[in-house]
């Protein structure tokens, strides 16, 4: 008992205040990208060339996909004009898969919370199955850390529960594999109504670098009803828990009071 | 003498033609008594004949730890087909694999069962149309006995396999385990010209382990090209490759502490971890590594801000880890559930193949690091940490040994940092060429191989992930164990399920 006590004694650090406080991000971190069309030369495609899953356009409007992005940055070290790059904001997940598609005129709309009924169900106890349907285990890893002090969604009610018949949804990443695919639906079918389905990282969402392969699927979306779409490769822990605190109506659109935070990285 | 094999070093492109072509009983001969000698097969694959479309052949890759060269050796695979693996046990996967890919019936295999159900065509010609997961299972017959099925989604927020246990009472008498839900075909998709693609899709082979599966394709590319990385990208990618080791064995460390209900650990060692993946992220923007490596270099370097930041942070770090870590080693009840709990003998690890933490718990010096060392190893070394006894309590002692190897060797590179370039341009690769790379990931040894065609695109990627080699030993492992250790001995082991299944 007393040497538990002398180390935790030594440990530093604790649950951080989100969302009353924002977190600093790495300088290098990449989040959210600023796009500004009117700097394109013409006919320049450096962008949509490097990208390694086809999630920026140049023609006929300078569009990314943040469904598809993996946040590699290719496209802003490739730009020779600025017109491509990334902040530092974090937060960035969406109700729906159209609304993750970015471009000078569209900024990204952030989720809504969910209806009246639903957010009085679960808005103050969300208990989630995570499935894993081809991820490579870095969404997986970052969900995990979710649960470690510094994040500690279990002060908002929300946890990880073992079987999905104690769940209010799932929480899904990767491609989903074909191999997958049935274990996927099962676990679906297991969960008792009503059922969230959230897409977590750019595999859940699109296919991510797997866009495509004849083994999957393209993301959960082709079998299940998606309620929170999390772009990233893999979504920043604060990404996740913002997303899952503003489908909750755990946060407003308009708070922290910060948004947007423009600055680049 | 007609050469048995040819020899090639890590970094070095070696022309097709000059890997001697054996005939598979030969081949078979000159690889056990390689492995009698204290080598080891780091991959087997067939690929289709160059010079005649219809015909396969296998490749051997031996690494050979004494000098630190591969050895590679090739042989048309004859049909019908007799196996290996009776006399080669490491071969076991590897042949099933084969005989997936290829639709090869691999005569006297004693356990020809498909390892992805990737649904190939050949796949189906030899099983017909399989569900992921289809038996049959191993079984065991006996009044008492009963079978667990667990998986393949888990209880735990971690990957899909199915674990088919053959039980008497609680106790284990074999343990069959069934992957292949993950498997998203990167291999075939690795084929053709290199492409920004590439990168994507080795960073997230296994995501865990995104630096060391890149920096193995980085150096293959590399030694197509005959360009190396230089010395600062070098530098800089060996830091990831620590960082990487540092925080997978932390939190695998928590992990354990986790699954044994000691608290305190796994509440420090998880938010440690965290820590560590900050560090990565503060070098390249992703707490994994990502869009860090390229071939011929990295796109990110080092500041001198960054290098005091990362150096004050490994400090911290090891401040807090240290009475975290040995807290739980001084735990009566942690060290009574992980002493002689999963134990895999030396003798065991070594017929099997068994690479990493694993074999080094089991008393085996393997490490690519101070056997094969390529880029910034070769100047700065690094001790393989060992310990004997086999058990949860071995993998563990010897991941803490790793970390702090990692902290000593970080404190060294991050004091002496080469400078200049971080990025080369990289020529177009070799034609006709065959390159090896050996990178030790936090499991253990990731092993890549490619193979050019005329136009130096890749007609041929295998990928082996230390896993391929050491799921059959947490197999092992189980045998005459409590079904209750399970769940203990597999984090011991902590092998990846993507990485397994491509």
């Amino acid at each position: 008992m007393w040497k538990v006590l002398a180390a935790h004694v030594k440990q530093k650090g604790g649950t951080f205040p989100y969302p009353a406080s924002l977190p600093t991000l790495a300088e290098r971190f990449r989040g959210l990208p600023v796009l500004r069309p009117e700097r394109c030369m013409p006919d320049c495609k450096a962008c949509a060339e490097v990208c390694p899953t086809a999630a920026i356009e140049v023609a006929p409007a300078l569009r990314l996909d943040l469904g598809r992005c993996l946040f590699c940055g290719a496209c802003s070290d490739a730009c020779p004009t600025d017109a491509v790059s990334f902040s530092r904001e974090f937060r960035m997940a969406t109700r729906q898969r159209e609304h993750l598609v970015v471009s000078g005129e569209q900024q990204l709309v952030l989720a809504e919370a969910l209806g009246e009924k639903l957010r009085r169900l679960l808005g103050r106890s969300l208990r989630l199955r995570q499935v894993s349907a081809g991820g490579c285990n870095a969404c997986e890893a970052d969900a995990n850390a979710l649960g470690t002090v510094v994040f500690d969604m279990s002060r908002f009610g929300i946890q990880f529960v073992a079987s999905p018949r104690h769940a209010d949804g799932l929480l899904v990443t990767g491609p989903v594999s074909r191999n997958m695919e049935l274990a996927l639906r099962k676990t679906y079918e297991a969960v008792p109504a009503p059922k969230l389905v959230i897409a977590s990282g750019a595999c859940a969402i699109s296919g991510g670098p797997f866009v495509d392969l004849p083994q999957v699927r393209n993301g959960v979306g082709a079998l299940l009803p998606v309620d929170l779409f999390v772009p990233g490769c893999p979504p920043h822990p604060w990404t996740l828990l913002d997303g899952l605190l503003r489908l909750l109506g755990r946060i407003r659109r308009d708070q922290p009071a910060r948004w947007p935070m423009l600055e680049t990285s | 003498m007609k050469r048995t094999f040819a020899t090639v070093l890590a970094g070095q492109a070696l022309p097709l033609r000059e890997v001697p072509t054996l005939d598979l009983a030969t081949l078979g001969q000159a690889l056990q008594e390689k492995l009698a000698a204290g080598a080891r097969i780091a991959a087997y694959f067939a690929f289709a004949d160059p010079t005649s479309e219809r015909d396969l052949r296998v490749m051997a890759v031996v690494a050979e730890p004494g000098d630190g060269t591969f050895l590679l050796a090739s042989s048309p695979l004859p049909r019908p087909c007799p196996s290996l693996t009776p006399t080669l046990p490491q071969l076991h996967l590897f042949e099933r694999e084969i005989a997936e890919q290829w639709g090869v019936a691999f005569e006297g295999h004693p356990w020809l069962k498909p390892v992805r159900f990737s649904g190939s065509a050949a796949s189906e010609a030899l099983w017909g149309k399989l569900a992921p997961g289809s038996g049959p299972f191993f079984a065991v017959q006996g009044e008492q006995v009963h079978e667990v099925a667990v998986g393949p989604v888990h209880a735990g927020v971690i990957e899909p396999g199915h674990f088919r246990f053959a039980c008497a009472g609680e106790r284990v008498l074999h343990l069959e385990i069934v992957l292949g839900y993950q498997h998203r075909g990167v291999e075939p998709a690795l084929l053709g010209a290199t492409s920004p693609r590439h990168i994507a899709l080795l960073e997230t082979v296994c995501g865990d382990s995104t630096i060391a599966h890149t920096s193995a394709y980085c150096e293959v590319v590399e030694a197509l090209a005959g360009q190396a990385a230089p010395p600062r990208a070098m530098a800089v990618r060996a830091l990831a490759l620590e960082l990487e080791r540092l925080a997978n064995h932390v939190g695998d460390l928590g992990a354990l502490a986790g699954d044994v209900a000691f608290l305190p650990t796994a509440a420090f060692c998880g938010r440690l971890r965290g820590e560590i993946l900050n560090l990565t992220a503060s070098l390249c923007g992703s707490r994994f590594g990502r869009g860090l490596l390229r071939p011929a270099g990295v796109r990110f370097d080092l500041t001198g801000k960054l290098v005091a930041a990362i150096a004050e942070g490994l400090e911290n770090l090891a401040s807090q880890l240290a009475p975290a870590v040995e807290l739980m080693f001084s735990s009566t009840s942690v060290m009574g559930r992980f002493q002689d709990t999963g134990r895999l003998p030396r003798e065991v690890a070594q017929e099997l193949g068994v690479v990493g933490v694993a074999a080094r718990a089991s008393g085996l010096a393997l490490d690519a690091r101070a056997q094969f060392p390529t880029g910034i190893y070769r100047f700065f070394h690094v001790p393989p940490a060992t310990w004997h006894s086999g058990d949860v309590f071995a993998r563990a002692w010897v991941r803490w040994s790793e970390v702090q190897r990692s902290l000593t060797f970080l404190r060294e590179l991050l004091g002496a940092l080469p400078s200049g370039a971080i990025e080369e341009k990289l020529p177009p690769l070799a034609s006709e060429a065959v390159a090896v790379s050996l990178v030790e990931g936090f499991r253990g040894e990731v092993c890549h191989v490619a193979l050019t065609d005329a136009r130096g695109h890749f007609a041929h990627y295998k990928i082996v992930d230390p896993s391929f080699h050491n799921w059959p030993a947490l197999a092992y492992a189980m045998r005459g164990a409590e079904i209750s250790d399970f769940p203990l001995c597999n984090k011991s082991f902590n092998l990846s399920y993507c990485g397994f299944d491509l």
